[in-house]
């Protein structure tokens, strides 16, 4: 209450902190390619929004699907194998998008039936029958070689050679995908927002609605982690079996739960952290497994509400 | 097909049918008793054949050794994690286990990889049989290498008695009833903690154990464990989780159709478990041998 009286009687204190982030995250996505190299800041935009897509399904649906990499794999993969065939770019991201989104109807139906822990290792499965087509549909993936050198052609007078416009372009997709995320996640609670502060409750309540409400959310979070998927390989122009392994869909955990689930901006954050620090301990030439090792198993012992999640519960305390 | 060719497969497929069993045991074990998804599972088995291997470079220990010291020192590193890590995750969802072991298991793989180029200058080393197990047996209609049928043997003799134990005798009943009721279980006088912390080193002791059988076959690289586990896991979602009879038969069930279905059309061979998974999904989302979700 003294939050409240302090912001202003009539203020919602959350919506405020809420506009504070959006705002301070708008201004950091709209200098970053100044800051860092513009395609390392290009990827923490396509695991930012990977990671949101990852968090709608488990921070706010209690799902923890580990196969996130088969729809941003996959996606990465049409966008790659249309940008070959002379199709142009937004062609290609939104044929990407809906390779994921498609193939996310069988598995969604196939998974969501099955809750906890029985979900995770059922969509790890998935993502590992796709990894091995992957691998195995040279025609279509290129293999163990992957594809590269496909053409990214101009569109409406943008130059797609220039990272810096491709970053650019990619924000927009971002705020496109993050718009979706924060609407689909404000809609259904818009009455029981003021009351449910407490975001695990939150998480709880989603959960407690029928198979129907989490294979809807399965499809949006699929469609958004294709969406990231697309601008990942439209960013770096090269994709490989990398992009479908199981230490992929890892990795998204890890950036989501760094950053704090059921935050929504926690997951970007997380996701700039890790990129970010792998970039410095591939630069200095450290063991970038034993380093990430050690910092998810300290997030998941010490620190499971991650960055944004301990300090908005900071503020909330103050 | 020739029927030759047909049974050096099937045999193939058992040979690898040993290590699915083996492994998915384990996970079983622990699954079933402690509620623990444990992803460092492909890990606990990798260190199992390093620990053959330093074992071997460093003392001079042969195969029959290292085949009781490595999946005891794996045993051992099983205590430290559950003692120091997994307990203080106990009360949370098991997805929590699932995530630090799998951060575990990151840190584990490029331990070891640092480990193996720095002390011993290789990343991936050979390891040979012992003496009395190399060369070919002849069985008749086939000739099949001596150390690959003692791999399916040792593993069906350890399952076995795997299963005997915590299905049919006082110690699996204390195992239950410590985990399905703490409370009253103590108030027994029986030392909960200490046979949580045993089920998962011997859980850790059998991956250790498919390590050690697995070096001569595969040779010893710090990422052998990194796919084998995900299979492994199909194979444990298949049988249903937690279903110690399930994950035995359908490890070597899952080893031998995909041999042989990679006689028929090989490039389905890797992708044949997680068809099948797929399929019995459908039918039963619980898995073969394992109850439905709501009956736990």
């Amino acid at each position: 209450m003294s939050a409240v009286s302090k912001l202003g009687a009539t203020r919602d204190p959350a919506r405020v902190t809420r506009a504070a982030w959006l705002i301070g995250l708008g201004i950091i996505l709209l200098a970053l390619p100044h800051l860092i190299y513009p395609v390392l800041a290009l990827d923490i935009l396509a695991w930012g929004l990977f990671a949101v897509a990852f968090d709608l399904l488990f921070g706010f649906s209690g799902l923890l699907s580990f196969g996130h990499a088969a729809f941003w794999g996959t996606s990465a993969y049409l966008t790659a194998y249309l940008l070959g065939h002379g199709q142009s770019v937004p062609v290609a991201i939104a044929g990407g998008t809906l390779s994921a989104l498609a193939l996310a109807v069988p598995v969604a139906y196939l998974s969501v039936r099955s809750s906890g822990i029985y979900f995770s290792m059922i969509t790890l499965a998935f993502a590992q029958m796709v990894s091995f087509l992957a691998l195995q549909w040279t025609d279509l993936t290129g293999g163990e070689n992957g594809l590269q050198g496909f053409a990214r052609p101009s569109f409406l007078g943008l130059d797609f050679s220039d990272a810096q416009v491709r970053y650019y372009v990619c924000l927009a997709l971002f705020t496109l995908g993050f718009g979706v995320a924060y609407r689909a996640v404000r809609s259904p609670f818009g009455q029981a927002q003021q009351a449910v502060r407490d975001s695990e409750q939150r998480a709880q309540s989603v959960g407690y609605n029928p198979a129907r409400f989490k294979f809807t959310a399965f499809l949006l979070s699929a469609g958004l982690a294709g969406l990231a998927g697309a601008m990942y390989t439209f960013g770096h122009g090269v994709v490989s079996l990398e992009v479908v392994n199981w230490r992929t869909s890892g990795e998204v955990v890890m950036m989501t739960l760094l950053g704090g689930t059921t935050t929504l901006f926690g997951p970007v954050i997380g996701a700039g952290i890790v990129l970010l620090l792998r970039d410095v301990l591939t630069t200095a030439n450290l063991p970038v497994g034993i380093v990430t090792g050690v910092v998810f198993v300290l997030v998941v012992l010490f620190f499971r509400r991650g960055v944004v999640g301990t300090l908005e519960h900071w503020l909330r305390r103050r | 097909m020739n029927t030759q060719l047909l049974l050096i497969q099937v045999f193939n497929g058992l040979v690898n049918g040993a290590f699915y069993a083996l492994l998915s045991l384990g996970l079983a074990v622990i699954f079933g008793m402690l509620r623990i998804v444990n992803f460092m599972h492909g890990a606990l088995y990798m260190l199992g054949a390093f620990a053959a291997f330093a074992l071997g470079q460093l003392l001079g220990l042969g195969f029959w050794p290292s085949l009781i010291l490595a999946p005891l020192l794996v045993g051992l590193l099983g205590v430290v994690l559950e003692r120091g890590l997994l307990s203080r995750l106990y009360g949370l969802e098991p997805s929590y286990n699932l995530l630090l072991t799998f951060g575990l298991t990151l840190l584990t793989q490029d331990l070891v990889k640092q480990v193996m180029l720095s002390r011993f200058a290789v990343s991936s080393a050979p390891y040979s049989p012992p003496e009395v197990l190399s060369g070919v047996v002849n069985l008749g209609f086939v000739v099949f290498p001596k150390y690959r049928l003692f791999v399916i043997a040792l593993s069906l003799v350890v399952c076995l008695v795997t299963w005997f134990v915590i299905e049919k005798t006082r110690v699996g009943a204390i195992i239950r009833a410590s985990t399905e009721n703490p409370v009253v279980t103590r108030a027994f006088g029986i030392n909960v903690s200490g046979w949580v912390t045993g089920v998962f080193a011997v859980g850790a002791a059998l991956a250790g154990l498919a390590g050690v059988l697995a070096a001569p076959i595969y040779s010893v690289e710090p990422y052998m464990g990194a796919e084998l586990i995900i299979t492994t896991f199909a194979v444990v979602v298949i049988g249903g989780m937690g279903s110690i009879l399930g994950s035995v038969v359908t490890g070597f069930a899952v080893g031998v159709l995909a041999a042989v279905g990679a006689a028929v059309y090989p490039p389905i061979a890797n992708t044949l478990v997680f068809i099948l998974m797929a399929l019995v999904l459908l039918v039963r989302p619980s898995g073969l041998f394992g109850l439905p979700e709501g009956a736990r």
